[in-house]
């Protein structure tokens, strides 16, 4: 990135700078790192009742075509999930994939639920990667299916334990929503597209707003005396507690999904049939097992061990650290990092290498931090 | 009458007789937000003028801290480990880092005083 550029913002950088928030140039923008309470309240807050985040930066787009299965089959044609049998009103996680499987950036993908908007896919995409990702995407689009990126709206997310109850009274409908479903509804009668998702692994919703009604928004949400306004250092805390990659970390042009962990993305269809970049290693990959794979890392002690850190078994590296700090549910040391499959149980014992020091680290199940998404219960289970 | 020094990468020096105090100023646990860990030397060491002497992690990043003198650790504040956010709520105070016995004391003149650190920070708004 250039950063000679003057840093965009967001509609709420006013509302930011009015709470009193450190901002820091981020994907190009102002973001606010943290309030006045600091990173380690505002994830606490979050884990307990409800946090408020400014995710604006990120990338909204729109693919349409004149139907459903032309526009799923074209997107299936980039990215390794089942976009065919999505239902409408419901969200998908994915990637777009290089041709040799890597990961060009990872993605929200909703299929709206109205049927007069039959053909249409939103997607989200990271703030860091939206002008290559969107260049990307337009490039491989076939005729009649055309990429929309969407700069009018901002994103908000709202997530915690007590996020549901502050929806049910602004936005009834949202509040009865399953996880990774998604509608169109009112916010106080401002036109929301909300979704049942987020980055924290809590219960929680992510909110598509027009620019110029997201300060209101904004204000609604903060009233409720169970929100707090989140930074995205504790963002960043909150995803790694959940187990959840962080593009240009834990994964990117060199990782394949199936080395992320992130099989569970790819449905059985996808994998059976190939059909998208990189499924020759992928498919390989899923019958062979990968050379190396994501895992999560306990460290004994009180010491982080940061992105960059060697990991190491019986003298010998192993593998890296892709992002670690410190996890304040746990008040302990996490981390992620890649390794043998070899050395991926949970409970291997590992050593991390902090500033020329081996720090005894056991591999650990993730997410860190038991997720509460708001799954409804399996029938027949 | 003991007196503060300070150092522009943010590290300050308290002068009690031949051993100076050593931590990192309150404007420095500002700047770096929520500290979850701190590393500190082992006792006997001999740290150099602006050679490494501790680390110091927020939940975000490590930053490194530098001697601000030159001299031997005699003592490091062990209540850290348990209770590192005592830097946060007294950098200056309870959230000292380590002492010092002094091998060159004309260093601290070197170092800022007081107020040529309040103005030194004003440049830095």
């Amino acid at each position: 990135m250039d950063h000679s550029e003057p840093l965009l913002e967001t509609p709420l950088f006013s509302a930011h700078r009015a709470l009193g928030a450190r901002m820091v140039p981020f994907a190009g923008y102002q973001m606010p790192v943290q309030y006045p309470d600091g990173i380690l309240a505002e994830h606490g807050w979050t884990r307990t009742h409800a946090g408020l985040f400014d995710v604006s930066h990120m990338g909204q787009a729109l693919l349409r075509g004149p139907d459903h299965a032309t526009t799923a089959r074209a997107l299936e044609a980039l990215a390794p999930a089942d976009f065919l049998n999505l239902a409408p009103g419901k969200q998908r996680y994915s990637q777009l994939l290089t041709d040799d499987g890597g990961i060009i950036d990872d993605f929200m993908v909703t299929r709206p639920l109205a049927p007069e908007a039959d053909g249409t896919l939103i997607l989200v995409v990271n703030a860091a990667c939206k002008a290559g990702d969107f260049a990307h995407i337009a490039a491989h689009l076939p005729d009649g299916i055309t990429l929309i990126e969407r700069p009018e709206r901002a994103l908000l997310a709202l997530q915690g334990p007590e996020a549901a109850t502050v929806m049910a009274r602004h936005c009834p409908q949202a509040a009865a929503l399953d996880f990774m479903a998604a509608i169109p509804a009112t916010f106080d009668g401002i036109p929301v597209e909300v979704s049942r998702s987020g980055y924290t692994g809590e219960d929680g919703f992510e909110i598509s707003v027009e620019n110029d009604s997201a300060p209101l928004l904004w204000a609604a949400l903060l009233a409720e005396p169970e929100v707090k306004a989140i930074g995205l250092g504790a963002r960043d805390s909150l995803r790694l507690e959940a187990g959840l990659c962080l593009y240009g970390h834990d994964i990117d042009l060199a990782t394949s999904p199936i080395e992320a962990a992130l099989m569970w993305s790819i449905q059985k269809r996808r994998r059976i049939e190939g059909g998208f970049p990189g499924a020759e290693r992928i498919q390989h990959e899923l019958a062979q097992g990968p050379a190396r794979v994501r895992v999560g890392l306990r460290l004994e002690g009180r010491a982080p061990a940061r992105e960059g850190a060697e990991i190491a078994s019986g003298g010998a590296v192993v593998g890296l650290v892709t992002s670690g700090g410190f996890a304040p549910t746990l008040a302990a040391p996490i981390a992620m990092g890649y390794v043998p499959p070899a050395l991926s149980a949970p409970g291997t014992r590992l050593d991390v290498l902090v500033r020329g020091k081996a720090l005894a680290a056991t591999v650990a199940s993730l997410p860190f931090v038991p997720t509460r998404y708001a799954r409804k219960p399996k029938a027949g289970g | 009458m003991t007196s503060v020094r300070y150092t522009k990468d943010h590290e300050y020096v308290r002068v009690e007789g031949d051993v100076a105090v050593v931590g990192i100023s309150d404007y420095a646990q500002q700047q770096l937000g929520d500290v979850v860990f701190v590393e500190l030397p082992e006792i006997g060491k001999i740290v150099t003028k602006g050679g490494e002497a501790a680390v110091v992690e927020s939940v975000k990043a490590a930053s490194e801290v530098y001697a601000p003198l030159s001299g031997e650790v005699v003592e490091v504040n062990s209540e850290l480990e348990g209770a590192p956010g005592l830097v946060n709520e007294a950098a200056e105070g309870k959230g000292w880092f380590m002492k010092l016995k002094l091998s060159n004391p004309a260093e601290l003149d070197e170092l800022l005083n007081e107020h040529a650190y309040k103005d030194f920070l004003d440049t830095l708004a």
